[in-house]
């Protein structure tokens, strides 16, 4: 057990914020439990934890976005209660959400001067924008309007709206999920900056390599209770982990002589336009899929991942028959039953309300897609008994628990959720699985459990395709990856040698497309 | 101390079961105050709403007339609500079938046409009432014009329609230029089941269609699209389910109910065709299908209830000189805390005691 002696490179008699003992219960659901934590100036403080740890509640309370049940949290040493987060900005405290909130319709500056008090006029703060933005080396042009601007642009947004109150404290939620390794390089270059500038940063992730490379305190929670406080450069990336999930994460194992057989997903030059006005149009996207072998397709979210999800899945019909193959058959023009009954599985990121019916039961889901190659319907008429048999089987297969045999879906937590809907699309034994962040804040068991089934799916013929933002999981799973930019899929290259360097490059566009505008390369 | 609504992690059964009683006995307080301050003693209003038709066998049977258009629109109506497809044009639907069967009875009056007559006019009146229930379907799907506004003001019309044509072409010509057409034929005419009652062989067929409402939503594929597109429309897009056809779907099938009722009712307990014929029963089926929980059993209790207050306001404003408004004002509030208490169902309630306050001192 790593001790209680952070290296803290403070002189300060106080810690800038204290938290002792701070509770808070949702009905008989205990969040946090009891937390304290210490955060000094000129800290940059890893808050660690896997999805429904308590990171998010406690960093909330910090906030003042919900009130504490129990404990307190002292400012600069003095009792703190916070009447909402208007009350914790005014005392210093920023901080920047995981989900951006931006209205997509108005420019930069109008979106900064929303999350302002108003004291000073447009043109005031717009200046204000510029030099901050400037100082700092996030540059943005305070003119343009924010649907035209990439994720990691948007972020800029929001960490220059917090940098222009002044904070003494900011909170950062997963910064990097959605940017470049590049990107990710540049963030680390400013939070550096106000760290010397003797801010304190909490930083809130699960990417153990960069919070060891980040931070210089890191305090892991598990299950709502503190777990540790430790020194992060001192741990390795396996024993932060161990402390995080409690135990051993199981290592997937790829089968050694997986053999690629015919093609049995097959893209040939797909273009689409978006049905809505702000998404992304497809363009030229081509790639053949072997029978045992997985396509992770890596990018940044919006750069039409979702859209090539629909296409493919034929929620959204391509112009023309012959631009996607399933098992040899041209079905551009068929439907997603059509597309399932020729053997195609498809699991979506969104695991309620699109991937499941979150008020309906387990078995109701399972007819959800069931329906079109299965037992489970006759004649019209709906066969309870086959739906709860495909229920029990993934959850034998799968390990998924619940309350009871047919609880509705939306009771069960993410990881187990996702287990029971990728265990629903297997049991059908899938000839092709598309499949959209299958990990997506699911708990490190879980997310193994389910990489593993992606990976003996693979290995009894199927061709699977995996589109994720995490480069690690596409890392560890896959045999080719391609990255997609502004509509456009590169070429495939072989996971194995591929670095991350020029995954990151094409992930920000730049051989792909030449033109792209000076103020999307960086600083 | 404070109260706050807390989302539920399952939906409770209980609270779906027990919500229509909570509203009910809400309304009945909100309209004790009503009456009180009308000036009656509100315990022997509520006795004559709600006790008195319980009495007599009149009543009953009166009350089995007055549920039947109530459940059959109200089950059809359950099916558009499901889906998410509002559809509040049943009265229009109602009146359209009416007039589309009545045509058949108008045509044949006085010929020697055999006892096909009425199987036929049920058949048009269903037909009528569902082509016309298209109409806002259609708009809806091709046009996304809003199935509400269309589906309501379509009631006008179909309105206009029946006056129209019991005023003119269709009135009866020895009938004193009132606006009706001539009394059907007995061909014409739905049966009464018993000798000398009002009880006709409508309220069978309602009973069958609660049936087949049970079937369709509980067992049938068609009716987990039904209720998938209206509770999840993306996870009912991924499912491979057409919500388009389903809103034309549920629309034809809530508009036939509707038609049907309406050739029923002018063919059994009116007797012909005339200005009047329903005492706003397609709206009021609308509190049915809610007060019902979209469930075809709940559906027809709740339509017997509903059915129960129209025969109570009627004897309330004999007895008592409460104005038949009244009951109208009476179906609205319960509305309203039909759909408040459905909260309950995904929320509960909980007092916090403990103050959100510092409760430590210095450490």
């Amino acid at each position: 057990m790593p001790d209680s002696t952070p290296a803290v490179p403070h002189g300060d008699p106080k810690p800038l914020l204290q938290t002792i003992g701070l509770t808070k219960r949702y009905g008989d659901f205990l969040a946090n439990d009891r937390i304290d934590l210490d955060v000094w100036p000129r800290q940059i403080h890893a808050l660690l934890g896997e999805n429904g740890a308590g990171k998010s509640t406690l960093v909330k309370a910090i906030y003042g976005l919900i009130q504490p049940s129990d404990g307190e949290m002292r400012w600069q040493g003095d009792t703190m209660v916070l009447s909402g987060p208007s009350e914790a900005r005014s005392r210093g405290i920023g901080m920047v959400f995981q989900h951006f909130s931006l209205f997509d319709n108005l420019t930069v500056a109008e979106n900064v001067a929303l999350g302002l008090d108003g004291s000073e006029s447009f043109k005031d703060m717009s200046a204000r924008l510029e030099e901050v933005s400037r100082v700092y080396g996030l540059p943005l042009d305070p003119r343009r309007e924010v649907w035209q601007l990439s994720v990691g642009e948007r972020q800029r947004i929001e960490i220059v709206r917090a940098l222009m109150q002044n904070p003494k404290f900011l909170i950062l939620d997963e910064p990097t999920a959605v940017l470049t390794p590049q990107e990710a390089d540049q963030l680390f270059t400013v939070l550096d900056r106000l760290k010397a500038e003797g801010r304190a940063i909490l930083y809130i992730s699960h990417k153990l390599e960069e919070v060891k490379r980040l931070c210089d305190t890191a305090t892991i929670l598990r299950l709502g209770k503190k777990v540790s406080t430790c020194n992060p450069r001192k741990e390795t990336a396996a024993s932060l982990a161990r402390l995080m999930v409690g135990g051993e994460i199981k290592e997937v194992k790829v089968a050694a002589n997986r053999k690629t057989t015919v093609p049995r997903l097959v893209v040939n030059d797909l273009s689409l336009e978006p049905g809505d006005p702000h998404g992304v149009r497809l363009q030229h996207i081509s790639f053949e899929l072997k029978g045992g072998e997985i396509l992770g397709i890596a990018g940044v979210a919006g750069n039409g991942q979702d859209e090539l999800f629909a296409a493919l899945s034929g929620e959204w019909l391509a112009p023309d028959p012959g631009m996607i193959v399933i098992d040899g058959i041209a079905a551009g023009q068929l439907s997603i039953t059509r597309r399932r009954q020729l053997g195609a599985a498809f699991v979506p990121e969104e695991r309620l309300g699109h991937g499941t019916a979150p008020r309906m039961k387990l078995s109701e889901n399972a007819l959800l897609t069931g329906h079109a190659a299965s037992n489970m319907v006759q004649h019209g008429f709906v066969k309870t008994a086959a739906m709860l048999k495909t229920v029990d089987r993934a959850t034998e297969a799968f390990d998924v628990r619940k309350a009871n045999r047919d609880p509705e879906a939306a009771s069960l937590s993410g990881g187990n959720l996702q287990k029971f809907i990728v265990g629903r699309e297997i049991l059908r034994n899938p000839a092709v699985l598309v499949v959209s962040q299958p990990t997506w804040g699911v708990d490190a068991g879980a997310a193994a459990v389910i990489r593993q089934a992606l990976l003996d799916l693979a290995a009894g013929g199927a061709a699977v395709l995996v589109t994720s933002q995490d480069l690690d999981e596409l890392a560890e799973i896959t045999d080719r990856i391609a990255v997609m930019f502004h509509g456009h899929l590169s070429e495939p290259v072989a996971t194995q040698g591929a670095s991350r360097e020029k995954l990151g490059l094409l992930m920000g566009g730049s051989s792909l497309e030449q033109e792209e505008p000076a103020h999307a390369s960086g600083a | 101390m404070h109260l706050v609504l807390e989302r539920r992690t399952e939906q409770s059964r209980t609270i779906a079961l027990v919500s229509p009683l909570i509203a009910i006995g809400l309304t009945l307080v909100t309209m004790s105050i009503l009456v009180a301050i009308l000036g009656t003693n509100p315990i022997s209003a509520l006795g004559v709403y709600f006790i008195d038709p319980l009495t007599d066998g009149y009543s009953l049977q009166e009350i089995a007339v007055k549920a039947t258009p109530l459940v059959m629109i109200a089950i059809g109506l359950s099916l558009c609500y499901l889906a998410n497809a509002w559809n509040i044009g049943a009265e229009g639907q109602f009146l359209i079938g009416a007039v589309a069967g009545s045509w058949l009875a108008v045509k044949t009056h006085g010929t020697d046409a055999g006892p096909w007559v009425l199987p036929a006019m049920l058949l048009l009146g269903a037909a009528g009432g569902a082509l016309y229930s298209l109409i806002p379907a259609i708009c809806k799907v091709r046009f996304a014009a809003s199935e509400i506004l269309t589906s309501l003001m379509l009631v006008y019309v179909a309105d206009l329609v029946l006056d129209y044509l019991v005023r003119g072409p269709w009135r009866d010509p020895a009938g004193f230029n009132f606006p009706t057409t001539a009394a059907f034929d007995p061909v014409a005419t739905v049966p009464v089941l018993i000798e000398a009652g009002r009880l006709h062989l409508g309220a069978v067929i309602a009973l069958v269609v609660v049936a087949a409402g049970m079937v369709l939503l509980g067992k049938t594929i068609k009716g987990f699209e039904i209720r998938v597109v209206g509770a999840a429309p993306r996870a009912a897009r991924f499912g491979g389910f057409n919500s388009n056809q389903l809103v034309l779907l549920t629309f034809a099938i809530s508009g036939a109910l509707a038609g049907l009722a309406g050739i029923i009712e002018v063919a059994g307990p009116v007797g012909n065709l005339r200005p009047g014929i329903s005492p706003g029963y397609g709206f009021t089926a609308i509190i049915v299908a809610f007060l019902g929980r979209l469930n075809p059993v709940g559906i027809l209790i709740a339509g017997l209830f509903l059915a129960l207050t129209f025969i109570g306001g009627e004897q309330a404003q004999i007895a008592m000189k409460i104005p038949l408004d009244v009951t109208k004002v009476f179906q609205g509030i319960l509305l309203f805390y039909v759909l408040a208490c459905d909260s309950l169902i995904l929320y509960r309630f909980r007092l916090i005691f403990a103050s959100p306050k510092v409760s430590r001192g210095a450490a």
